[in-house]
């Protein structure tokens, strides 16, 4: 316990570190606001847009097209995997086309789904359930066909049939991976909400992003950038705590690493 | 069903010694390799395990002895050749055996008790009477009190029991084990070797154990039977007239050693620098 007191002591000081060198930096470089504001300026800013209620809307806004797409990613990502794992032939067809969708950089279609779908929430609801869909299919499939050999074996031997051996082993064995796509596809809905905002939109944090970084208001920028970060922050939060709380019994000391992508 | 023993007492009435339980005819198992090659992994199998017996079958590995019993508990089809189970022929896994493996295959998201009463709900055992069976069976073994334990709270040693309790939980005449303790310490494995010679006279079950301990298999069994590879055959079946219950005193007995020497000449010349073990 006394480490890991210390390791949270720690990562609160290079935080602290970090924003008081930000600010000494942009004090004694004479850095003008409008390229670098100083962490101080944007807790002004921050404290300002809070009191205003200026971003609550967009918030709002963003918000929904990340919780809509993630809705219909994930759910279409999860039933599409499961179809695909107890048909091995879908999967056998569609795999190399997955594949090669995989490689895409789903953002980069973003423009055609302004076109398609116009400038409201409908088209970011869009980009986002499409990058939150490949992670969640790609770990469902994973994990489905992760089940130990030994253990299939196991099932067989004492007499369970294709669908208890999928409801008592395949199921509750692909869970970590799924709860892994979750976390993955999570970060990913907050990525395409933003993009899609920052290709066509009339509203959203993406949106706010552009017409402030339009008036060089960076301190405004920044906060925004606090604001959809913590939204980030949050939504991990809940998968993390529902997902420690469901496959219990993975040990979890990558617990911070998936941030990383 | 309240009482086991008299139960498998009639069994023994009913089924009059001399009649083999397991029936293995001709057997052949052919495999196609990855270059597509045509691989012998057993070939002329005969082999007749009687009600109750304890039958050890030692071999290096690649001798087919893990295919062997793959087939004898339904989960591979022979290639040519017979296997039946008390006069049936075996098509499929039968509930009439119950099997471990070398890993102890538990269900990480299920408690001890659920692990061990997986197979009586598989095939869907009165409940109250299945959950008696295993909680006797856990107490057998020493995993008294651990019932509410997950399996990443138990040493190997401690999964290893629940899954031997959870082979026995739907009363089966036959285990089945492969290699079960092979992934154990030695010290733990002396232990587990204590314990299934304690359940087996607990139990009397008809016990097939695949291992590539000679020590181990002598010091289990009632017959031993000697595998060698390329392709699997048996080379010879070794009858182990030791005295039980047997005991850590057993392993001492000159009357042991001979035995292990015996079956240790019989593998040498298939395995160079084998004579160590």
């Amino acid at each position: 316990m006394k480490t890991r007191v210390g390791i949270q002591v720690g990562r609160a000081a290079i935080l602290i570190g970090f924003l008081v060198l930000w600010e000494l930096i942009v004090d004694i470089g004479k850095i003008p606001p409008f390229i670098v504001p100083a962490p101080s300026s944007v807790g002004v800013r921050l404290y300002q847009v809070v009191i205003e209620g200026t971003l609550w809307p967009h918030t709002l806004v963003t918000l929904s097209e990340i919780l809509a797409g993630l809705a219909i990613g994930v759910a279409a990502g999860l039933l599409f995997g499961v179809t695909v794992a107890l048909m091995p032939l879908a999967e056998d067809l569609v795999y190399p086309y997955l594949v090669g969708i995989q490689t895409l950089p789903k953002v980069a279609i973003a423009p055609l789904l302004i076109i398609w779908f116009g400038y409201g929430m409908t088209s970011k609801v869009v980009i986002t359930a499409l990058v939150a869909f490949f992670p969640m299919l790609v770990n469902v499939m994973a994990g489905f066909h992760s089940a130990d050999r030994d253990q299939l074996d196991m099932m067989r031997a004492f007499g369970a049939s294709r669908w208890r051996t999928f409801l008592n082993l395949r199921l509750p064995n692909a869970l970590p991976m799924i709860f892994a796509g979750l976390e993955i596809s999570v970060v990913f809905a907050v990525i395409g909400a933003v993009v899609g905002e920052f290709v066509g939109a009339q509203a959203g944090l993406g949106y706010m992003i552009t017409v402030w970084n339009f008036n060089l208001d960076v301190a405004g920028v920044f906060t925004i950038l606090v604001v959809l970060s913590a939204i980030g922050l949050s939504l991990h939060g809940i998968v993390k705590f529902i997902s420690r709380r469901t496959v219990f019994w993975v040990n979890r000391d990558r617990d911070e690493k998936i941030l990383g992508i | 069903m309240t009482n086991p023993h008299i139960r498998l007492v009639a069994d023994k009435v009913a089924a009059p010694d001399g009649a083999p339980l397991i029936r293995v005819a001709g057997l052949e198992k052919r495999f196609t390799s990855r270059h597509g090659e045509d691989v012998v992994a057993l070939t002329g199998i005969d082999l007749e395990v009687r009600r109750g017996e304890f039958l050890s079958v030692v071999g290096p590995s690649g001798c087919g002895k893990s295919t062997l019993m793959r087939i004898v508990a339904g989960l591979l089809g022979p290639t040519k050749g017979n296997v039946s189970l008390d006069g049936k022929p075996v098509t499929g896994p039968s509930n009439d055996v119950g099997i471990v493996f070398q890993a102890a295959t538990l269900l990480a998201w299920r408690t001890v008790i659920d692990n061990a009463m997986l197979p009586a709900q598989l095939q869907r055992l009165d409940p109250a009477t299945s959950r008696a069976r295993v909680e006797r069976l856990l107490k057998l073994v020493g995993l008294e009190g651990f019932e509410r334990k997950y399996p990443f709270e138990l040493s190997g040693g401690m999964q290893q029991r629940v899954a031997i309790c959870r082979a026995l939980s739907h009363d089966p005449s036959i285990l089945l084990m492969d290699e079960p303790f092979g992934a154990l310490d030695a010290m733990t494995r002396e232990q587990m070797n204590l314990e299934l010679m304690h359940i087996w006279s607990d139990e009397q079950k008809t016990v097939v154990f695949i291992t590539h301990s000679i020590p181990e298999a002598v010091f289990l069994a009632d017959r031993v039977v000697v595998m060698t590879p390329r392709p699997g055959r048996i080379a010879r079946i070794i009858e182990v007239e030791l005295p039980r219950p047997r005991t850590l005193a057993t392993l001492a007995e000159a009357s042991f050693g001979e035995l292990c020497g015996k079956i240790r000449a019989l593998l040498a010349p298939s395995i160079p620098g084998m004579a160590h073990l």
